[in-house]
């Protein structure tokens, strides 16, 4: 999809306006006429506005009947998906990652950015009647903070304290200064709840919906919530979301008209959709990429910069985009950082597939053994197959690979962060400084490659702390450019996010972060007539 | 023969007690744990430790078998680790499920595959005998969720027929379970009828060439008179067994099946317990497991001991 | 008339010889024949059939046909060599069980239920997680883990002819254990144990595959028919065929196989009659 398509598709959401949308189609370098043409279709979809009531039925795929309702142990699309439908954030990812207004109406910075305020909504009451105020914000943040199971503790680690400084008003101070603070309470986990909550198979919060059926890896039904403090969402009367994890299933229960709209169309069956009357796809480009960590500690083989230069020219990241993922998709600059960011470095080349550069870098190196890699489906549907891939584009140079397929079971405990050589896959994160940061990070826990470069550390110091965005900008540029050559990890490609759905379905707009428009479809969208 | 079936039980109980063991040393030596699987790549060293402690995880093995054992005998299977739902709450309406499409699946198999068994043992060598035994091997020969996605091509996408999801609710009437369930439940009848089928048919052509068929034979009786009559209850024992390790199957093995057509029965709860390794799901699920297929077993081993009338008597 | 040690051999059952001949050499012969190596990118992914890719190309832009090749050795040569480890393994246990009676029949019983207590599948699949998924850890495992079902059927067999005047008679003369399991019980049980044995050794096939569905199995790049069912069953719904190329050899051996054991039964049943 083309960028201006995507920003039509927004504006059909009554995502942008319609001054925005011209003004950065013209951006991208839409003539008059293209312009014209543009206002045209607009005005032709000008009716698509969203409609109160029915009920929208989803396939999703990536749950499990280990589920729970409970924010902190959200780790998949099926327990967004049904979650956001209940429970609501602070501040939301808008177009372009950009922080929204969600529960926090408004906040700001303190000089030095090492002090937060955020403004409450007032008025706000959850399913059980009681309002929200400022000391539930507190507690809902603090389950993600200290001892604590949640998914979010990393992120939430920079926060050094939360305070209640006005009936709707909160105040988080920070270990160090960070720009974009507010980013980082828009990670999915960070859910409001009552104060005290501690019994999630009764879930309250204050969402568009409440709960009107759980079943574990089966099945998330909601009704309307008619006291839903926003006016402009929550037009469904109901929602029900069928859980199917096998990608063709999920399929056939598209055409055979079981569910409106399913995630993660596989890239091989999506041209299929497109072509077939009736039916949408929705491509969004995102932050999705898959890495092949290198593990680069002291004495291990990968501390030889030249066999991993040999292996970053060795692979064929057009063949990965190409086969695996059907074309949907875009080469990775072995950095985590997608095209769509705004601090996207668009100065860089790719680095292009050339054997013979791999030879004279393997030759340079010394290295004379086999590389190993571990891989395994548990990471995402083809990790496999990737692996396989690289295996042949490196013996063209000279390198020997093994693939070792390990079993899905205890891949994340056993596999990962241990092995030297691993496949695995990052999701986006809203923004540039985090992704660097969760993953390449100086004692980051999950840096897989436990990447190490004191002139990485200082820029992604630098850039954490500047304030300004111009400058976070070129610091951040830098960053990029150094991993690109530098880094001990591949990053051979960005997936897009594929969603499908039957033509009924409204406000199903491409997003940055994960499928059905940031989980948000529930919420958000509606159901044509 | 009543001390002989006395015996059967007294061991099945036994069996189900040294199958809770067996359960609970396997769930121990899982790769992995719970809390790095729940966590998946959100874990850090100090969360990790937190949910291991919060779970119970750090307290010696023996200990939690004596206390999970004491407590599933009184009906309390404990609490899911990774949802904290009781976990009998949660098998519960799976159990109810995985039993409805294998009763559905076995009303409709065992009496086709008999039937078509002992038509061919009558038929031996007929294009009948010859067409169902081509026909049977071909069912078994494919994958089973190739059979499943074929069903769902034709009989759901094109034509419309059946739905392709089984996503059956509390709800549904009877009617529309049967719907829901039909293509599964023909999925697995394709799967289970070839083997059932091929041993009634072999197991009487093996009776056939016994001295008293013969015998039969020439007192002048039809075919299909000395097949039913006389051949059929002799060549019940391997035939009961066959049908009991297929129900088993029905109950036990349909992970796959349940996957292809979205259905909420227990494989599927299992198979992502061991991969989040939730081990109360894990055991519970095993002890039910194991359960059905030690009472299958001694229900096809007394049929075998009073369809043989050799065996009816006490040693 | 084709004959074969001094049998005429009926069409059906020299259909069958041929097509596991046939697959014999293929899997023998398979890096010869195979016009790509099983492993070697040679396109682009679900390239249609031409000339040069017989069968097209798969989901990485493998060769389809060279694939198949490869397949038959990996998939054939396991099969067997679980069958044929599960069998010794079940008929050797179940036939002592039988004859052996009391404690001996008790105790192994008793440990076949408990192991046949224990969903196949699941348990397959904990093992390997634990043992790692080396071929040598999957062919004992699945061995053992059938070996429990041949068991069974190989015990009532026994149980059911151990019955019979016959045996009794030769138990009566004072024949040893060995003596009447090889000479009454084993030609008596053939039949359903040869029908049994062509089953099983296609069912291995569709084991490997429904394990490889769970992320076990067998290790890539090399090819099996069960894994390449599965890596090819999400274009079903674009009417490729390619799906049906491993599953039909699987089908069309499975037939082979059946086609002979029929025959080799039948030869038996007359056999018996004539000496009867």
């Amino acid at each position: 999809m083309s960028q201006i398509e995507y920003l039509q598709k927004l504006h059909r959401a009554g995502r942008i306006g319609r001054r925005e949308l011209l003004g950065r189609a013209a951006a991208l370098g839409a003539s008059a006429t293209a312009l014209s043409v543009i206002i045209a279709t607009e005005d032709a979809h000008a009716a698509e506005t969203p409609r109160r009531g029915g009920t929208m039925r989803l396939g999703i795929g990536g749950g499990s009947t280990t589920d729970s309702l409970d924010p902190a142990t959200w780790n998949d699309s099926v327990g967004t998906t049904g979650g956001f439908a209940f429970f609501e954030p602070l501040i939301e990812t808008g177009a372009g990652n950009a922080a929204q207004p969600g529960l926090a109406a408004s906040w700001e910075a303190k000089p030095g950015a090492t002090e937060w305020v955020f403004n409450l909504q007032k008025g706000v009451t959850f399913h059980n009647g009681k309002t929200f105020t400022a000391d539930d914000a507190v507690y809902s943040i603090n389950l993600h903070r200290g001892k604590t199971k949640s998914g979010a503790a990393g992120v939430f680690s920079a926060i050094m304290d939360v305070k209640k400084t006005g009936d709707n008003q909160i105040t988080i101070s920070l270990k160090a200064a960070d720009g974009e603070f507010p980013a980082v309470l828009t990670d999915y986990h960070c859910r409001m709840v009552p104060e005290g909550t501690t019994d999630f198979t009764k879930p309250v919060g204050t969402g568009a919906f409440t709960v009107a059926g759980y079943q574990p890896g089966v099945r998330v039904h909601g009704t309307r919530n008619p006291n839903y403090w926003r006016k402009d969402r929550g037009f469904l009367d109901a929602f029900d979301l069928t859980v199917i994890n096998d990608s063709t299933a999920r399929l056939n229960a598209l055409m055979s008209g079981q569910v409106d709209t399913i995630n993660r169309v596989d890239a091989k069956v999506a041209n299929l959709i497109k072509a077939k009357k009736g039916y949408e796809l929705v491509v969004s480009p995102g932050g999705w990429h898959t890495v092949v960590s290198l593990m680069q500690d002291k004495g291990a083989m990968f501390e030889n910069h030249d066999l991993r230069l040999a292996m970053k020219y060795g692979i064929d990241r057009e063949q990965v985009v190409k086969t695996l993922m059907g074309g949907y998709g875009s080469v990775g600059f072995d950095h985590p950082i997608p095209r769509g960011d705004a601090n996207f470095n668009t100065a860089l080349k790719p680095i292009a597939h050339d054997p013979d550069k791999a030879k004279f870098h393997l030759k340079k190196s010394g290295f004379a053994g086999t590389v190993t890699i571990q891989s395994s489906d548990a990471a995402f549907n083809g990790a496999v197959d990737m692996a396989t891939l690289f295996q042949g584009n490196l013996a063209k140079a000279g390198l020997k690979v093994d693939v070792k397929k390990e079993p899905a079971d205890g891949f994340w405990s056993n596999v990962w962060l241990k092995g030297a050589c691993v496949v695995s896959y990052w999701a986006g994160r809203t923004t540039a400084t985090q992704m660097l940061d969760v993953g390449y990070g100086p004692g980051a826990p999950w840096n897989e490659s436990h990447y190490q470069n004191p002139k990485f550390t200082a820029l992604l110091n630098a850039a954490r702390a500047e304030l300004d965005a111009g400058k976070r900008k070129s610091i951040l540029f830098e960053a990029q450019a150094l991993m690109s050559d530098d880094v001990a990890a591949l990053i051979p490609a960005f997936r897009n996010s594929l969603d499908a759905h039957n033509g009924k379905v409204g406000g199903l707009v491409p997003a940055s972060l994960s499928d059905m428009d940031n989980s948000a479809i529930t919420v958000r969208g509606w159901m044509k007539a | 023969m009543l001390r002989l079936v006395m015996l059967r039980l007294a061991f099945g109980a036994m069996t189900v007690l040294a199958a809770s063991v067996l359960i609970f040393a396997g769930t121990e030596l899982l790769p992995g744990d719970l809390a790095t699987a729940i966590l998946q790549n959100s874990a850090t060293p100090e969360n990790v430790a937190e949910m291991r402690a919060q779970l119970g995880l750090d307290r010696p093995a023996p200990v939690r078998y004596a206390e999970w054992i004491s407590h599933a005998a009184q009906g309390d299977l404990g609490i899911s680790l990774s949802n904290q739902h009781p976990v009998a709450e949660e098998l519960a309406p799976r159990l109810r499920n995985s039993f409805f499409l294998a009763a559905f699946a076995a009303c409709v198999s065992v009496p086709l595959a008999v039937l078509l068994g002992l038509l061919a043992a009558i038929y031996q060598n007929s294009w009948y005998d010859r067409a169902v035994n081509f026909i049977t091997l071909l069912t078994i020969s494919v994958p089973e969720y190739l059979v499943g996605y074929l069903l769902v091509k034709y009989l759901s996408v094109r034509w419309g027929l059946f739905p392709s999801l089984a996503n059956v609710a509390p709800e549904n009437t009877l009617l529309e379970r049967l719907d829901l369930t039909f293509l599964p439940m023909l999925t697995l009848v394709l799967v289970v009828v070839a083997h059932m089928m091929r041993m009634t048919r072999a197991s009487v052509l093996n009776i056939m060439a016994s001295p008293y068929i013969e015998m039969a034979f020439l007192k002048g009786l039809t075919k299909s008179r000395v097949v039913v009559r006389h051949a059929f209850p002799n060549a019940l024992a391997p035939i009961i067994s066959v049908i009991a390790l297929n129900l088993a199957y029905l109950i036990v093995g349909v992970v796959v099946v349940e996957a292809v057509f979205v259905y909420p029965g227990l494989g599927q709860l299992l198979v992502d317990a061991v991969a989040k390794h939730d081990l109360p799901v894990v055991q519970a699920c095993g002890l039910i497991f194991a359960c059905v297929f030690i009472l299958l077993n001694l229900l096809a081993d007394i049929m075998a001991i009073l369809s043989n009338p050799r065996l009816r008597r006490a040693r | 008339m084709v004959k074969l040690f001094g049998q005429r051999v009926p069409l059906p059952a020299l259909i069958g010889l041929l097509i596991i001949v046939a697959n014999l050499l293929a899997a023998a012969f398979a890096p010869w024949i195979a016009p790509f190596p099983e492993a070697d990118v040679v396109g682009d992914a679900w390239a249609e059939a031409d000339a040069t890719y017989w069968l097209g190309l798969d989901n990485l832009g493998r060769d389809i046909f060279s694939r198949l090749l490869y397949g038959a050795r990996m998939s054939i040569g396991l099969s067997l060599l679980i069958t044929v480890l599960s069998f010794t393994i079940g008929v050797i246990g179940g036939f002592t069980a039988a004859i052996g009676k009391g404690w001996i029949d008790a105790a192994l019983s008793r440990f076949v239920d408990l192991i046949l207590a224990m969903p196949t599948l699941i348990f397959a699949f904990v093992v390997l997680s634990v043992m790692g998924t080396d071929l040598a850890v999957l062919v004992v495992t699945l061995a053992c883990l059938d070996s429990v079902k041949v068991f069974r059927l190989a015990r009532a067999l026994a149980v059911n002819i151990g019955a019979l005047e016959y045996v009794e008679v030769a138990r009566v003369r004072g024949e040893g254990l060995w003596w009447v399991i090889t000479r009454e019980i084993l030609p008596n049980a053939l039949a359903p144990l040869i029908a049994e044995f062509g089953l099983r050794f296609t069912f291995a096939f569709l084991f490997v595959a429904a394990l490889s569905f769970l992320g076990l199995g067998v290790q890539p790049p090399a090819a099996d028919w069960g894994s390449m069912v599965r890596d090819y069953r999400d274009v079903i719904a674009l009417d490729s065929p390619a799906p049906f190329y491993p599953a039909g050899a699987i089908a069309l051996l499975t037939i082979g196989v059946n086609f002979v054991v029929d025959w080799l039964l039948a030869l038996h049943a007359r056999g018996y009659g004539e000496g009867a």
